[in-house]
């Protein structure tokens, strides 16, 4: 069919599903949201900025599995959503982004609102496009999806110049796409998978090491499987957290800078890492040639660039994690459980030695508190996003996360200002389920303009603002290694939070006490509006334990024992 | 393995399109990497064009470099060559006044010759393996060299 471009890209959208829109209009993308008036098919989410759409678009994707979609303009609106990209680049997070560019006859000539936005995203995207040509339009469209959602997933923008989306072209979506020098491997290699079972099945002290990839491949319910019918204990990642659910009696935790003493001790002792999905991020391993020193490696990843990039798999298995480990399965009996006995008796040592917790205080909330009391209110109604910082933290190490995808947080980039436009995405993707943002007194500040998208669409985000007057983490950093020198982190000067919720029409609570914090998160769920719920916890607490960067995962910064401040 | 800085060559096979060039030299930016030379053509009669890179780093190093100019999604292949037949170019513009059957000579044993004579200058051309390039450079110095360009490295597997 004859259409215009701007007309193609809706029909692409129809085609492939898409039922939210995040994005922001302006000059050079006007032909396409003229397009988005006419249609009914799906809806439109104008987000107040345009980093906040790309983060919605992350959110709704996390939360959905599907590819997520945000529309902006070039220029300025290009140039704010490069932190969603990049954000989601570092996630692999399937996106498709979207931007106008100025007309073809005006491309290079510094034109108003012209940037080189292909030249910006090329090394924050999987791959771009700038279209030059109203043929080529159906099938980078159809590729872009593709591409994003294929293999390791990752954001594709299009900058389509606004003469493009003018022009009239044919349309014809059901072309078979003949990408011949893009072939995502997808199935694991069989003489690979059957060495590493007989690996695992000879290892004395075996060790699951889980990240992301499982859920981006949807392969969580058949991880489980493998642990539980191999009995073989297991860490997560921060990127994996709703893998296993939090009450396996296989899971020990999260491992990493912040993780776990039993876990970042487990990965230590281990004879053996199977690491399913994981990239072995700095932020997990600590002092690289410390980690996990005495084992051997079996990597299984999607992306042949992850394996043996910093540390040497034994076991390299290319594949899609889902199929792996269905492959791993069927040949599950040759591997005894009872073998593992004492190995997991030596983990609940390590647990009861130094367990994950936190210690009350009697005149001052601790965050810690807050995230764990949600858990038990709220547990698995809830999704949970975050945003950077502290409470991104004790969110990670305390919520009681019981499936994937209930867990989003900016893990590679660490953005500041994720959380709430995130929280946003989730909750327009699964709808009943209640949207929390665990964010912080610096954090929220950094997308706040987002409580008027959440009023205009109703989207009843709750924001837990975990106030500790302070850039915390930078403060953590300065009290531990910079002799306490503050430096440009003391936020003693705030708004008032319950005003600033209330300005735009949403809800706003304050809370001191643990009574009061109880009876406005039950208000909030309540009344189903956007809320700000701004607690005061203890402003000098620190995320416990901690691996200092560069150090070894079994040297660990404890947190104290009572009464020894 | 060993972090020894070793010299490679990499060839790679590419769509021909736009900014492709870009995508390959980012990478090596973006990344650490760096490019000694690189050369490019398009392959006749196809949709392709061949890189050959000339590239050092420790085996890590260059194996991250040949798994992630995979990664590129207009990328058709990779080659780390290992056992391969290696030349570049080289011209360089000489005075007139110089002796000018010693430098045929000395371009004869480098597979080269004098190629171009003008009023004040001749130019001098020379084919064979990068290193030979180097000594051949070398040699030529005493003559006086008032410019020189090389090609960049191109290599085929044997
Ligand atoms: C956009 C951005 N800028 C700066 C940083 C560096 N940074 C990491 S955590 C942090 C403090 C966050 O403060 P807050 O949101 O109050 O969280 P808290 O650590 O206090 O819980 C900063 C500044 C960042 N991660 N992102
Ligand atoms: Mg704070």
């Amino acid at each position: 069919m004859q259409i215009s471009g701007a007309q193609m890209v809706i029909e692409a959208f129809i085609a492939e599903g898409v039922d939210t829109v995040f994005g922001y209009p302006g000059g050079a993308i006007m032909n396409v949201y003229d397009e988005i008036y006419k249609q009914d098919k799906f809806q439109h989410i104008l987000n107040r900025h345009e980093q906040a759409s790309v983060h919605a678009a992350e959110g709704y994707s996390k939360a959905s599995g599907k590819v997520g979609v945000a529309m902006i303009t070039s220029g300025p609106g290009f140039t704010n959503a490069v932190t969603g990209l990049a954000d989601a680049y570092m996630d692999s997070i399937p996106l498709v982004v979207i931007s106008g560019q100025v007309p073809m006859f005006l491309i290079g000539t510094d034109a108003f609102q012209e940037i080189d936005a292909v030249g910006i995203s090329r090394s924050c995207t999987k791959h771009n496009y700038l279209v030059t040509d109203i043929k080529d339009l159906p099938r980078i469209l159809k590729e872009a999806f593709y591409i994003a959602r294929s293999g390791r997933p990752g954001p594709v923008h299009i900058d389509i110049p606004k003469d493009i989306t003018a022009e009239i072209g044919e349309f014809d979506y059901d072309i078979e796409l003949d990408l011949e020098t893009y072939k995502p491997h997808t199935k694991g290699n069989p003489r690979q998978i059957k060495k590493a079972i007989e690996a695992i099945a000879k290892a004395k002290r075996p060790l699951f090491y889980l990240g992301g990839g499982i859920i981006n491949a949807n392969a969580a319910y058949l991880v489980r499987e493998l642990v539980q019918k191999t009995g073989i204990p297991a860490v997560e990642t921060f990127m994996a957290r709703g893998v296993l659910s939090f009450d396996d009696e296989l899971l020990i935790g999260m491992l990493g800078m912040h993780g776990s003493y039993a876990s970042n001790m487990a990965m230590s002792e281990t004879d053996l890492v199977i690491g399913l999905g994981v990239r072995f991020d700095d932020r997990v391993t600590g002092k690289l040639s410390e980690f996990a020193k005495n084992a051997d490696v079996i990597h299984v990843d999607i992306d042949p660039a992850s394996i043996s990039k910093l540390v040497n798999a034994d076991y390299p298995i290319v594949g899609d994690v889902k199929n792996v480990v269905s492959d791993m399965l069927e040949q599950v009996e040759k591997i005894d459980s009872n073998n593992y006995e004492s190995w997991r008796e030596t983990i609940i040592n390590f647990n009861e030695l130094h367990p994950l917790t936190f210690h009350e205080d009697s005149e001052r909330i601790k965050p810690q508190w807050v995230v764990k009391r949600v858990g038990e209110l709220l547990g698995d109604d809830a999704n949970i996003s975050t945003d950077v910082g502290q409470h991104q933290m004790w969110a990670g190490q305390f919520y009681p996360f019981t499936r994937p995808r209930q867990f989003v947080s900016s893990s590679g980039l660490g953005t500041m200002g994720f959380g709430f436009p995130a929280a946003i995405g989730v909750k327009a993707a699964s709808p009943e389920k209640i949207s929390i943002n665990f964010t912080g007194d610096g954090s929220i500040l950094m997308n706040v303009q987002e409580l008027m998208t959440a009023v205009e669409k109703k989207i009843p985000v709750i924001n837990i603002i975990l106030n500790n007057n302070f850039l915390g983490m930078v403060r953590q950093w300065q009290t531990l290694f910079y002799d306490k020198r503050h430096s440009e982190t003391d936020l003693s000067v705030q708004p008032d939070f319950v005003k600033l919720a209330e300005a735009f029409g949403g809800i706003g609570y304050r809370v001191k006490t643990k009574e009061e914090f109880d009876a406005a998160l039950k208000d909030a769920v309540e009344k189903n509006i956007v809320a700000f719920i701004e607690v005061i916890v203890h402003r000098m607490e620190n995320v416990m334990p901690m691996v200092p960067s560069g150090g070894s995962l079994f040297n660990m910064m404890l947190l104290e024992k009572k009464g020894d401040k | 393995m060993t972090e020894d800085n070793q010299r490679r060559v990499v060839s790679v096979i590419v769509v021909n399109e736009a900014s492709v060039l870009s995508r390959i030299t980012d990478l090596f930016s973006g990344r650490g990497y760096n490019i000694t030379s690189l050369t490019v053509a398009p392959i006749p009669e196809s949709k392709y064009s061949r890189l050959t890179i000339v590239t050092a780093g420790s085996v890590r190093v260059i194996e991250q470099i040949t798994k992630q100019l995979h990664k590129l999604i207009p990328v058709l292949r990779v080659y780390e060559h290992e056992d391969m037949v290696e030349k570049e170019m080289a011209m360089i513009k000489l005075p007139i006044s110089e002796n000018l059957s010693d430098i045929n000579a000395l371009c004869e044993a480098y597979n080269g010759k004098i190629v171009n004579a003008g009023e004040n200058t001749i130019i001098a051309m020379v084919t064979d393996e990068p290193k030979r390039i180097d000594n051949f450079l070398n040699a030529i110095k005493r003559y006086n060299p008032k410019e020189i360009v090389r090609s960049g490295a191109v290599a085929l597997e044997r």
